[in-house]
């Protein structure tokens, strides 16, 4: 029974996510399709990969025809973050969870669905994680297909002011948490000013937007770390 | 690039974004004591969402105005704790309105 409340529990804390993907993935499906892929393989990109930034960046690549290196490279650089994220889950999961289940939850981890099992309170059970991470599939991968599809009937105004949809949704997330607490404020504003400056700094040109994203993070968490650090569950 | 190729080249886009997601899962199950480690870890989503969202946010429409409208109306819903879906449709048509009064 704990099971399946845990799994619906898990459905019902996707479901803002699922939502939220649909407008970003079909913003993903348009460019795609514009670019001149098939919306068969815009799908599979969106099934096999369920990232925004890495897959957004390496269909640019695959679209202009740079080689596989190089694909490899970017797409492995801007997702590095997920390590962080996915280490910080091992302190979440359920005790005893198999490899087999804990590598079906690893595929499910996104920035949004990582975060949103972060704010759940206790261990987190597989049932719950593969509810959670369920809809955020079928929206991510729905969602490119619709844009796929219709590519052709939408003006490019709505086009361009659902590139919006992504970050709105990051904001969401962040901004009722950094209400209740001045540590996350100050650590966001510290990532923030970070990657400002890397990159507008012209000495950090060079860095790629993956690499900022990582130094950002280190050193905005790190510093929190060491200032407000939270000393119990 | 062929179809051949693009489908390869997808396979390995997904490969290298499964790697870093599962390698700390599979391998790691000790408990961190660390309470530096442990808070380190816990601040994480946040500073990733923020260097995430700024200041990409304000180069995501294509036009500097529309995007600060957007972000502006997102900020506000969000800071009155809406759901992720009303923020992110509200801002999207901000962005599109603003977008056709510009």
């Amino acid at each position: 029974m704990k099971n399946k409340t845990d799994f619906i529990h898990g459905l019902k804390q996707g479901m803002p996510i699922a939502m939220g993907y649909v407008p970003v993935s079909f913003t993903f499906g348009l460019m795609a399709v514009a670019g001149g892929l098939p919306a068969w393989l815009a799908f599979v990109i969106s099934l096999t990969n369920l990232t925004s930034a890495g897959q957004f960046a390496g269909t640019n690549l695959i679209i202009a025809g740079a080689g596989y290196l190089e694909i490899a490279l970017t797409t492995f650089v801007i997702n590095i973050r997920y390590m962080l994220m996915s280490l910080s889950l091992t302190q979440r999961l359920e005790k005893g969870m198999t490899l087999a289940k804990r590598l079906m939850v690893a595929f499910g981890v996104t920035d949004e669905i990582f975060t949103v099992a972060s704010m759940e309170k206790g261990k987190l059970s597989f049932p719950f994680m593969m509810g959670l991470i369920i809809g955020p599939v079928i929206g991510w991968s729905g969602g490119t297909l619709l844009g796929a599809v219709i590519s052709t009937a939408l003006p490019e105004s709505l086009s361009g002011a659902m590139g919006i949809a992504l970050y709105a949704m990051f904001i969401a997330i962040i901004l009722p948490q950094a209400k209740k607490s001045r540590a996350v404020i100050i650590i966001v504003l510290i990532a923030v000013a970070i990657t400002c400056m890397l990159k507008y700094f012209p000495l950090f040109k060079s860095i790629s937007s993956g690499f900022r994203v990582i130094i950002a993070t280190v050193t905005g968490a790190g510093i929190g770390a060491f200032l407000f650090p939270i000393r119990d569950e | 690039m062929t179809l051949d190729k693009a489908l390869i080249a997808v396979l390995i886009m997904a490969l290298v974004t499964y790697i870093p997601r599962s390698l700390p899962i599979a391998i790691f199950r000790r408990e961190i004591k660390s309470l530096y480690i442990k808070s380190f870890l816990k601040y994480v989503p946040y500073a990733v969402l923020g260097a995430l969202t700024f200041p990409d946010i304000f180069s995501s429409t294509g036009n500097l105005i529309s995007a600060i409208c957007g972000t502006l109306v997102a900020l506000w819903l969000a800071y009155r704790e809406k759901s992720l879906v009303i923020v992110a449709s509200c801002a999207i048509i901000t962005v599109y309105i603003t977008g056709l009064i510009i």
